[in-house]
């Protein structure tokens, strides 16, 4: 079995697993509108870390000015999550599994000078975390669209089962830039509120910069508190490159698959993409609608992080566990009155929950759909 | 057990170890290849270079599997690697916000800059419902490679991947070598 050894989240709500989980259990986020900020003509809505937060945690780490910040977040994440721990990173058993979209991307504007070139490849700025931990394995990146984040937990878990590694320190990640703003701009995806996922006056979803971490590893006997990875599917809409599939073809077909035979009883919720665009939301209602799961409860989280690309797979997981822990659903901030066609069981106010399993879903562009099922040891 | 194999660089095209003859090099070649050996799918001119890439070296590694194309599947997984995630594609966008004076970002450029849109191109066009995945790493190392092809056999329902690297800089420089590989 695939356990879950510890986590971290890096957000504008905070330096921790447990900062965070609290700022979300009480409803807030940093979800701000910038008008004029980086020079962009439209104004934007958007949860952005303090650079001088993370700049002041990364002296005390011994990270300086020659890691970009985007490496900063990935190095103190990981730093974080290891710190509990008695793991030797510098272990040729330990593997790190970087998930992220866009990286450094921000090196290609022509007046940014500070940093080599070859740090704008995805596998030179992970290489900067496996070195600032002596880790002798090539990381492995995972860039896959918006479900990056789980299939980087999926990848960790496959590394484990076939025995390759004893542990996986799986990190995702992305930060905002010009690059990534106006290229969502340009599709019309960004709402200039903050977003209201799967509510009927919906219009765009929000983008955030965050770091989270989870380390996984392999156990024979788990323990009734033990967070066991169960199984993890990863499918294709086969229908269009950057709009979700009418029938939600992707995102059902990876819900029948990750469920197995673990009966829908047991689920406490399914925590969603829940972007806030309108096709997105269609479409995951279409698909739990159809994998006959309707009425379990859904929540999304975007309305405390916005989208936070890389980042959101773990992120999102590493909060509905705590939330599980918590016997809570959290709830789905933004959203007033249900806006998709097919009924979902969703509220805007923390529930009481005491089962203890739930689902992570994600969808992104090139028609990828990925469910991760997670359960504590007791229900297996 | 792998069968079949494709192997493209802006000079040359190799076919399950054959020389494939040609005119044309770098962006040229892959027109030339979709013109004389696809030439029905007019959405190849919409795509990036690494699109174009693993377009064509998935046409020409499915004709010579010689199975039947085009049937709805969930038994196949396509699953490529780079260094260069989408560079190509994220210099082209950058160029259209390069100058605030002149500033005009694209969606037709941006929806490229995700090196996992050609995994997503090859579904669309062979009806793949099954698992698609990007992974970016510093070298086209073998050994690193078929380590996470043998894992993703793990997904019971995966029997065959088509896979392999798949990288480009530019329109002009770009390598694909390519296979599909079966469960054993």
């Amino acid at each position: 079995m695939i356990v879950k050894v510890s986590d971290n989240m890096i957000s504008p709500l905070g330096m921790s697993t447990a900062e965070n989980y609290a700022a979300v259990k009480a409803g807030r986020s940093e979800l701000k509108r910038h008008d004029g900020l980086w020079n962009l003509p439209e104004p934007f809505t958007a949860s952005l870390m303090h650079r001088e937060a993370i700049n002041e945690m990364a002296t005390q780490y011994h990270l300086d000015e020659a890691y970009t910040f985007f490496e900063k977040m990935i190095i103190l994440s990981a730093a974080k999550a290891l710190e509990p721990t008695d793991i030797d990173p510098s272990s040729e058993k330990v593997l790190f599994i970087l998930s992220t979209t866009k990286g450094n991307v921000f090196l290609l504007d022509k007046h940014e000078t500070g940093f080599p070139q070859e740090r704008v490849r995805l596998g030179m700025a992970a290489k900067q975390m496996t070195d600032y931990f002596h880790n002798p394995n090539t990381p492995i990146v995972v860039s896959n669209a918006c479900i990056s984040g789980v299939c980087a937990q999926i990848q960790a878990m496959r590394e484990l089962e076939s025995g390759h590694f004893d542990y996986v320190v799986t990190v995702g990640a992305d930060v905002q830039s010009v690059f990534i703003v106006s290229g969502f701009q340009s599709f019309k995806a960004l709402s200039v509120e903050p977003c209201k996922p799967f509510d009927a006056n919906r219009c765009g979803l929000n983008l955030g910069d965050a770091a989270a971490t989870i380390i996984y590893t392999r156990k024979d006997q788990v323990e009734d508190t033990d967070w066991v990875a169960i199984r993890g599917v990863i499918r294709n809409d086969a229908n269009h490159i950057s709009g979700p599939s009418r029938t939600g073809e992707g995102s059902y077909r990876a819900l029948r698959a990750v469920l197995g035979d673990m009966s829908p009883d047991k689920i406490a919720f399914i925590n969603t993409h829940g972007t806030a665009t309108l096709y997105n939301d269609e479409m995951e209602s279409v698909a739990i609608e159809r994998a006959g799961l309707s009425n379990i409860p859904v929540n999304g989280l975007k309305g405390y992080y916005g989208h936070t690309m890389g980042a959101a797979g773990i992120l999102e997981t590493i909060l509905s566990m705590q939330a599980v822990d918590d016997h809570t659903i959290l709830a789905t901030k933004g959203f007033e009155t249900l806006g998709v066609t097919h009924p979902l069981v969703l509220s805007n106010q923390n529930q009481k929950t005491d089962k203890r399993a739930f689902i992570k879903l994600l969808s992104g562009f090139g028609g990828c759909n990925a469910a991760l099922l997670m359960a504590k040891g007791g229900e297996l | 057990m792998m069968q079949h194999t494709v192997h493209i660089t802006p000079e040359s095209v190799v076919v399950d170890g054959k020389v494939l003859n040609h005119q044309e090099k770098g962006a040229a070649l892959l027109t030339e290849l979709y013109r004389k050996h696809i030439g029905d799918y007019p959405k190849f001119f919409k795509m990036d270079t690494l699109c174009r890439l693993g377009f064509v070296a998935s046409e020409l590694l499915l004709q010579v599997e010689g199975a039947e194309r085009f049937v709805p599947r969930e038994d196949r997984a396509v699953v490529f690697f780079n260094r260069n995630a989408s560079l190509q594609a994220d210099t082209t966008y950058q160029a259209t916000i390069q100058d605030p004076e002149n500033f005009y970002p694209s969606p037709a450029a941006f929806v490229y800059t995700l090196p996992n849109i050609v995994t997503g191109e090859i579904a669309i066009r062979n009806k793949y419902y099954g698992e698609t995945l990007f992974l970016v790493i510093e070298n086209n190392d073998p050994d690193i490679i078929s380590r996470q092809l043998e894992n993703t056999f793990q997904d019971p329902q995966t029997q065959s991947i088509l896979g392999g690297w798949l990288d480009c800089t530019d329109e002009n420089h770009f390598e694909a070598q390519i296979f599909l590989i079966f469960k054993s």
